[in-house]
């Protein structure tokens, strides 16, 4: 991964390019289970842009700061041990962001209450945690990447959602209804943001 | 239940992919390798096998306040040594898939088989039932990579598990169509299409009145 990728740009990537639900296929099962109708679609979204950015910034902290022996303050090399912290800090931070959302907003409550459970198994949210790992980003490429690989799986639900709502009067043969015409509506769509692929990139 | 017909329900009538949709990001994210597909399935198996059977074996000792964060530490431990072991003997196929066989710890169908069977069944039990949903998941993705190779690439490649390219599809095919295969379905939008069409026949197959 070049390092020298303004962290803009690598946001832009993350919504439309390398789009981490159409292009690398995580959040598939919260993807198909809860995009029947246009709001819970937008609210699991919102959700899941919210927690997607700050994990990706807590565990980029935790994972230069104790787990990477090139950099980390105790200089071990508990790297193995990355899956682990990493799904612990997302279960740990969702669980935290439910109870403060409880707290101080209950309208905005019982509008993502529901869904904040789902999260901790959207693999969208560890995904991007190990990617980011992966190809080495910097912070601000990180938090980029976060927020805009949250995004991108926002705009794909969202998009999806309505198109599932006016298919419902389509008539569709009986095998593919529900997952099986959604599948391939997903197809087509990543077809479409295909044809964005040449503005930018990240290999 | 008798051993056969867990593994059965597990790989066919209840096949975790095609009925319950679940573990659907890795069956299309390695797909278009049949011998990434392998190994995915492989290790799946593993993961879902070993978890499956030591949840079981905790099941008396497990409080159930805090049993969704222990499943969670047995499956991401045996997932650890998926990952290692792959990255000491297939270092290139570790490559590839590496974000995905960590996301074997967020995979629906090793959560759901600790979650809706082995915490409440003997180990026996757990461990064929969690090999029958390995297996039923191992075949569908194997399906979707053969279709999605062959068709896009014109053969097979081993690069891990041996070094050869299995040609399937015959030469004259190939001059006919002046080497040019639909190379979408390698791409991203080819797993969807070709997993919604799957869908589709299984169902046809199955004929109508079963609601997923």
């Amino acid at each position: 991964m070049a390092p020298q990728i303004h962290w803009l740009l690598v946001l832009f990537a993350a919504v439309f390019t390398n789009n981490i639900l159409l292009s690398y296929f995580l959040g598939m099962c919260s993807f198909l289970a809860v995009s029947r109708t246009l709001s819970t679609a937008f609210g699991l979204g919102l959700a899941v842009t919210f927690v997607t950015t700050f994990t990706s910034i807590l565990n980029y902290g935790i994972y230069y700061g104790l787990l990477d022996p090139a950099t980390s303050l105790i200089g071990i090399d508990l790297r193995f041990l990355q899956f682990i912290v990493f799904i612990v800090v997302i279960a740990g931070f969702v669980q935290l962001v439910e109870m403060v959302i409880d707290k101080y907003s209950p309208a905005l409550y019982q509008a993502l209450g529901i869904f904040l459970p789902l999260i901790t198994v959207n693999c969208a949210i560890l995904g991007v945690s190990v990617f980011m790992v992966i190809r080495r980003y910097t912070f601000m490429q990180a938090a980029g990447y976060g927020l805009g690989s949250g995004l991108g799986w926002f705009l794909a639900i969202v998009l999806i959602a309505g198109i599932r709502q006016r298919l419902r009067f389509a008539n569709t043969p009986w095998p593919l209804k529900g997952v099986g015409i959604t599948m391939i509506m997903t197809g087509l769509m990543a077809m479409a943001f295909m044809g964005l692929a040449g503005v930018a990139s990240l290999g | 239940m008798a051993a056969r017909g867990l593994v059965r329900k597990g790989a066919l009538t209840d096949n975790p992919i095609v009925y319950q949709i679940l573990g659907v990001c890795s069956a299309l994210a390695v797909t278009n390798r049949f011998e990434n597909a392998l190994l995915m399935g492989v290790s799946l198996t593993f993961v879902v096998a070993g978890s499956s059977a030591l949840v079981s074996a905790l099941r008396h000792i497990i409080p159930k306040r805090t049993r969704m964060i222990l499943e969670m530490l047995i499956i991401a431990t045996f997932v650890i040594i998926v990952d290692l072991a792959l990255k000491a003997y297939a270092w290139e196929a570790a490559k590839v898939m590496g974000a995905y066989v960590a996301l074997i710890i967020t995979n629906c169908i090793v959560m759901g088989r600790a979650e809706a069977f082995a915490i409440a069944n003997p180990v026996r039990a757990s461990f064929l039932d969690a090999v029958g949903n390995g297996l039923g998941y191992t075949w569908v993705l194997l399906a979707i990579a053969l279709v999605r190779e062959v068709l896009g690439t014109g053969k097979i490649l081993f690069t891990t598990l041996a070094h050869a390219e299995v040609p399937v599809v015959p030469a004259a095919l190939i001059r006919a169509i002046d080497g040019q295969f639909p190379l979408l379905l390698i791409l991203p939008p080819g797993a969807f299409l070709v997993l919604g069409v799957l869908i589709w026949i299984v169902k046809a197959l199955q004929g109508p009145g079963r609601e997923v």
